[in-house]
């Protein structure tokens, strides 16, 4: 069993209005070196397969059809052994 | 002409959809559950707004899995007329029938609120009773209707004439201001390159008849019935 630490967020290049307006009460509360802030999700997934490989694949394929959109959102994940 | 209302749980417009086609076009109407696997019979399908499976994941993330959408896109690759309004057009987005995404507003802010809209292109089946560059008056009720796309996309759009509605001033000006929710190029609504499938934000259903203080929506309902009365004759 593995489970599937998945973080997504809005790609670079797409301004995030959540992470500005969180960037923006930080600097007001003082935290001036904050430089960026970027808001996202965050999905833990247990995946119940053969090996690394195969649930390496599937959590890709996952992230691509549904749990990310690839138009506006990167994701990454950690895949641990459970 | 019949019509179908796609139902997802958590629609909310689907009612008010119903109801402007039948208190405009006075055409048969029929609900459809998101569970149908067909749209068999239906010459018009509409997506409502609302918040389709509480727009958990993203808006429409989940709905364009549900399986009357296997239909709705087979039927819009035949050249159906498709519309989707709100949380209609985020499902057409992230079903791929239209190009780009939905981001949050640039406001953080939930908008209701009257929004003027020019109509870009008036070729279309959703348009084609009003004229080239009309402005006309037509409600939002969103919170993620920030529309984007990439440079290469939107310079297709533009070049295909597939931006239909912009968001403008009540003098129609296509000004930053005007812009409600930070929509790139002040998009208010797309349709794809062979004109069948439109996405919009605004909710012409909500602004159809006399009785609710604005009828200029009742003009895109008007237009899909006299495009579909060229088409069969």
């Amino acid at each position: 069993m593995y489970q599937a630490k998945i973080y997504i967020t809005l790609r670079q290049s797409v301004l995030d209005p959540q992470g500005s307006a969180v960037t923006r009460s930080l600097h007001a509360m003082g935290y001036e070196n904050i430089k960026d802030v970027r808001v996202g999700r965050y999905l833990v997934v247990e995946v119940d397969a053969a090996g690394r490989e195969a649930a390496e694949e599937q959590v890709h394929d996952m992230c691509k059809k549904l749990l990310a959109n690839p138009v506006i959102e990167d994701y990454t994940f950690e895949l641990v052994e459970v | 002409m019949k019509f179908g209302v796609v139902v997802f749980p958590g629609s909310n417009c689907d009612a008010d959809c119903f109801n402007a086609v039948k208190a405009v076009l006075d055409q048969p109407v029929e609900y459809i559950w998101h569970k149908s696997n067909s749209v068999e019979g239906f010459d018009c399908i509409i997506l409502p707004g609302g918040f389709s499976y509480g727009d958990y994941l993203r808006a429409g993330a989940i709905a364009r899995f549900s399986p009357v959408m296997e239909a709705v896109i087979e039927f819009a690759h035949r050249g159906g007329l498709v519309i989707g309004i709100c949380n209609g057009f985020q499902v057409l987005l992230e079903a791929g029938l239209l190009p780009g995404a939905m981001r949050r507003n640039d406001s953080l802010q939930f908008i209701c609120d009257d929004t003027y809209l020019k109509v870009e292109n008036a070729d279309t089946a959703f348009t084609a009773l009003w004229q080239p560059g009309q402005v006309i008056k037509i409600p939002v009720a969103h919170g993620d209707g920030n529309y984007y796309c990439d440079e290469n996309t939107l310079k297709e759009l533009q070049q295909n004439n597939q931006v239909v509605f912009r968001y403008c001033s009540p003098a129609g000006e296509v000004t930053a201001q005007a812009n409600p929710n930070g929509s790139i190029d002040n998009i208010a609504g797309v349709c794809n390159k062979q004109g069948n499938v439109l996405g919009m934000m605004p909710h012409p259903e909500r602004c159809a008849e006399k009785i609710l203080g604005n009828d200029d929506g009742a003009m895109l309902f008007k237009s899909i019935l006299a495009a579909w009365q060229r088409r069969v004759k």
